[in-house]
C-alpha cells in the first residue's frame, strides 16, 4: 500500500467502498451457498450432540426436568460408567455382535448378490422379495422371532424336534441369546448387503469378463481378479456402514431380550437406552451414548480415510 | 466427484452421530401437550387407562362442577410425557401415576400436597398413604389398589388330588411338582429383567423378613434359591426370565402352567376366557406362622403445581371424589381391583368372592417406595439382576444377590 492509494481511496469515497463491497461479496459469496446446510447442520446434528456432551457433565434427573437445576458433576457419569462391573460385559457383547453381524450379513449378502447377477426367469421379483425384512417394522419382526426361537412351543425347535433335537434354549440361556441376537440381525442386515453389493456388481463393466475368459480367467479365477477389485470401494462403504449401523442397534435387542438374560445380551447402547428411559439417569445415559458416538466416529473416519483414497472416477 | 464424496461421507458421520442422539432429543422437544389451557372451568386429566374410564371422571366433573378433558397416554409413554410437561409447564390439572413413580416426581417439585385441598388418607390402607408420602408429606392418593397372589387352575388341582391351596413353600413345592407334567408346568411367574420381574419377586423377599436396603442378606437368598428350587425341579419354565407378566397368563390360560403368579387386574381377561376354572390364594410364605407381605401396585392421583391456584382447588376436589367410597368401589368393579379404604374394601370383598384373596393380601401388603423412597428403581434394577443371574446359573443366589448390590 503506498499513500497514493490512500488517498485515493478515501478521495473516492462511496465509489471505493462499493468497490470493496463487491470484492467482499465476490470473494465470500460461495458461503451463501453452504449457508444453509450449515444452519440445518448446527440447528439438527450439531446442536443436539453438544447438548449430549453437556449433559453427561451433568446429574441430570427426573428432577431435572421440572427445576431446570442440573449440579455440574465434572466427569462422574464417566467414571460410574468406565467402573460399571457392566461396562466390560457390554462392550464385549457389543464387539461380538457387531463382528457376528457384520461377517455373516456380509458373506451371505455378497453370495446372493453373485446369484442374483446372473439373470433367471423371476430373478427380479425374488430380489425384490428380498428385501422385505428391511420394509417390516422392526419391532415387528422382532415379536415374531421372539415367537418362532421360543424354547417351548416356537415354531424352530419344533421344527428342530421332527429330527430328534431337544428344544434349544435360544433367548433363554445367556450362552446362547446373543447367538440368538445376532442370527435375527443377520437376517435384518442381509437386504441392505445384497442391495449394495448387487448395485456393486452391476457396475463392472461387461467387456472385462470378456476379456478375462479370453485369458482363461472363469469362475473362481474371474471373481479373484476381476469381480473383486472392481468392487472393492463398494465393499468398504458397505463394511463400514455396517459397523456403525451395527453399533447402534437398539430395538432389535430390546424386542427380543430386553438386554437379558442376566446381560447375556447388553450392548454399549441398550445400556446407554436403559440409563436414559428406564432408570432416568440422563446423565450416565449421555455418557454411555457420548463412548458410542466416539466409536462410530473413528469407524466414520476409516470410512472417509478409504474414501479418499479412491481413485477418481 | 471427491468433492460429492466427501460432503457425502461427511453426511453419514454426522447423521450416524445425531441417529445415536436421537431418543434423547425426542424427549427434550416433543409436541406440547393440551394441558395448562383451556377454560377457567375446565379440567385436563392425564392417565394410562382406558375410555372405560371415563364415566368415573365424568361423575366426578359433575359432582365438582367442573367440564373436564381426558387424555389416555400409552402405560411406558407417560413418565416420558410428564417429565416433558414438567419442563414445559403445561402439566395437566389432575395426573394419574403409577404409586412407584410418585416419590420421584414429587421431588422434583412438581406435585402440590394433597393435605392442603383437605385429603389425610384417613381409612386407608397403610401402604396407600405411604405410597403417596414423600418426605412427610401426602402427594397422591389412590381410588383402589392391586398386589399379587397366586391363581391356580381349579380341574388340574382337582386332579392331582389337593384338596387345599399351599401355605408354605415347602407345600407350594410339592404341589408344583405333582402339577408338572404332560408339557404342563406346575408354577409360573414372571422374572424378566424390568421392574415387572423384581415385583413378582417381591411377595418371596418380604414374605421372609428380605429386605431391599440390602438383598445381600440370608433371608433373600433363601427366598431366590426357593425360585431356584422350583426351575430346578423342572417345576417353573427356564423361560421365564423372558416371560413378562402376561406372558405368564397367557401360559395360565393356554392351559400350560397350575400356579401362576399374578394380579387382579387379570381377572377380566381371566373371565372372557373358557379354558380355565381358576380361584386366587396369597403367595405362601417359608413358615406357616410367617406373614404374606406383598407389594402394592396400583395407581394414585395427583395435583401437579400448574401455578393456576383457583384450578388448583378445583383440581384438589376433584381428586377428593375420586377418592371417595362410592367412587372407590366404582373403580374397584371397573378395574378389579381393591378399594383403598380398609372398611370399603371389606364390604366389597364379601359381596365378590374371586376378590377376597386380593382384599387380605392388599391388608399387610407394603408399598415398594416405602423405604427407599425415590431410590428404588435402583434397588429393583439391583433385584432382577441378581434373580436373572442366579436362575440362569451364573451365580448361585447368595452370590449373585452379593454382586447385584455392589453393583
Amino acid at each position: 500500500m503506498t499513500s497514493a492509494d490512500l488517498r485515493l481511496g478515501a478521495g473516492a469515497g462511496p465509489l471505493g467502498r462499493g468497490a470493496r463491497w463487491s470484492r467482499l461479496v465476490r470473494r465470500h459469496s460461495h458461503w451463501l451457498f453452504s449457508l444453509p446446510a450449515i444452519a440445518f447442520v448446527a440447528l439438527f446434528f450439531g446442536y443436539p450432540i453438544v447438548q449430549n456432551v453437556v449433559m453427561s457433565f451433568q446429574e441430570y434427573t427426573t428432577e431435572t426436568f421440572y427445576t431446570g437445576e442440573a449440579p455440574w458433576v465434572g466427569l462422574a457419569n464417566y467414571v460410574t460408567s468406565l467402573s460399571s462391573s457392566l461396562f466390560t460385559t457390554t462392550v464385549v457383547n457389543t464387539a461380538l455382535f457387531t463382528i457376528g453381524s457384520i461377517s455373516f450379513q456380509f458373506t451371505i449378502g455378497l453370495a446372493l448378490a453373485l446369484f442374483f447377477k446372473r439373470n433367471f426367469p423371476l430373478s427380479g421379483f425374488l430380489r425384490s422379495l428380498l428385501l422385505l425384512p428391511w420394509l417390516l417394522p422392526l419391532i415387528a419382526s422382532s415379536a415374531v422371532w421372539k415367537w418362532i426361537l421360543d424354547q417351548e412351543s416356537g415354531v424352530l425347535n419344533q421344527f428342530l424336534g421332527l429330527f430328534g433335537i431337544a428344544p434349544v434354549p435360544w433367548l433363554v440361556s445367556p450362552g446362547l441369546a446373543l447367538a440368538g441376537v445376532i442370527g435375527v440381525n443377520i437376517w435384518l442386515g442381509i437386504p441392505f448387503n445384497v442391495a449394495i453389493l448387487y448395485s456393486g456388481l452391476q457396475a463392472v463393466p461387461r467387456e472385462l469378463y470378456e476379456a478375462g475368459a479370453l485369458d482363461g480367467a472363469v469362475g473362481r479365477k474371474a471373481f479373484r481378479h476381476i469381480t473383486w477389485p472392481s468392487i472393492r470401494p463398494v465393499v468398504s462403504v458397505v463394511m463400514v456402514l455396517g459397523v456403525v449401523y451395527t453399533l447402534k442397534v437398539v430395538d432389535i435387542i430390546l424386542g427380543l431380550t430386553g438386554g437379558g438374560p442376566a446381560n447375556s445380551t447388553q450392548t454399549l447402547a441398550t445400556n446407554a437406552y436403559n440409563k436414559s428411559f428406564v432408570e432416568f439417569d440422563f446423565g450416565q445415559g449421555a455418557a454411555l451414548s457420548n463412548i458410542l458416538i466416539v466409536v462410530s466416529l473413528a469407524f466414520s473416519l476409516v470410512y472417509l480415510y478409504i474414501s479418499r483414497r479412491e481413485p477418481d472416477e | 466427484m471427491k468433492t460429492a464424496k466427501k460432503r457425502r461421507a461427511k453426511a453419514h458421520q454426522v447423521a450416524v452421530a445425531a441417529a445415536a442422539l436421537l431418543p434423547l432429543s425426542l424427549t427434550a422437544c416433543g409436541g406440547s401437550g393440551s394441558a395448562g389451557s383451556g377454560s377457567p372451568n375446565t379440567l385436563t386429566i392425564q392417565d394410562y387407562y382406558e375410555p372405560a374410564h371415563d364415566p368415573i371422571y365424568r361423575s366426578c366433573a359433575k359432582t365438582t362442577g367442573v367440564g373436564v378433558e381426558i387424555s389416555h397416554i400409552p402405560g411406558p409413554g407417560l413418565i416420558p410425557k410428564v417429565l416433558q410437561q414438567s419442563s414445559s409447564r403445561t402439566l395437566p390439572d389432575v395426573l394419574m401415576l403409577d404409586n412407584p413413580d410418585v416419590q420421584q416426581i414429587a421431588a422434583s417439585g412438581a406435585l402440590a400436597p394433597l393435605t392442603d385441598y383437605g385429603m389425610s388418607g384417613d381409612g386407608m390402607v397403610e401402604a396407600v398413604v405411604k405410597a403417596g408420602t414423600y418426605e412427610g408429606r401426602l402427594y397422591g392418593l389412590a381410588p383402589s389398589v392391586n398386589t399379587l397372589n397366586i391363581f391356580y387352575n381349579k380341574d388340574l388341582f382337582e386332579a392331582a388330588g389337593i384338596t387345599e391351596p399351599p401355605r408354605t413353600w415347602d407345600e407350594l413345592r410339592a404341589y408344583a411338582k405333582k402339577l408338572t407334567g404332560q408339557g404342563r408346568y406346575g408354577f409360573a411367574m414372571s422374572n424378566i429383567n424390568t421392574y415387572e420381574g423384581s415385583w413378582q419377586f417381591l411377595p418371596f423377599m418380604w414374605g421372609n423378613g428380605g429386605s431391599e436396603q440390602n438383598i445381600a442378606a440370608p433371608e433373600t437368598a433363601q427366598a431366590l434359591q426357593f425360585v431356584l428350587d422350583l426351575q430346578n425341579d423342572g417345576s417353573i419354565s427356564k423361560s421365564s426370565v423372558n416371560w413378562s407378566q402376561d406372558d405368564v397368563i397367557s401360559q395360565f390360560i393356554a392351559g400350560k402352567a397350575a400356579m401362576v403368579v399374578n394380579g387382579p387386574w387379570q381377572i377380566p381377561t381371566l373371565r372372557k376366557q373358557k379354558n380355565v376354572t381358576w380361584a386366587a390364594f396369597t403367595v405362601p410364605t417359608r413358615l406357616a406362622s410367617q406373614t404374606t407381605v406383598a407389594p402394592l401396585g396400583g395407581e394414585v392421583y395427583t395435583v401437579p403445581r400448574t401455578g393456576d391456584k383457583a384450578k388448583m382447588t378445583k383440581a384438589g376436589q376433584f381428586v377428593k371424589c375420586l377418592i371417595s367410597p362410592e367412587m372407590q368401589l366404582e373403580s374397584a368393579k371397573l378395574r378389579q381391583t381393591v378399594p383403598s379404604d380398609l372398611k370399603v374394601a371389606a364390604e366389597f370383598g364379601k359381596s365378590n368372592e374371586v376378590i377376597a384373596p386380593f382384599v387380605t393380601a392388599v391388608k399387610t401388603a407394603r408399598a415398594r417406595t416405602a423405604i427407599l423412597g425415590e431410590e428404588w428403581p435402583k434397588a429393583a434394577t439391583r433385584i432382577y439382576t441378581a434373580v436373572q443371574a442366579a436362575l440362569t446359573g451364573k451365580a448361585d443366589p447368595a452370590q449373585a444377590l452379593r454382586q447385584a448390590q455392589s453393583q
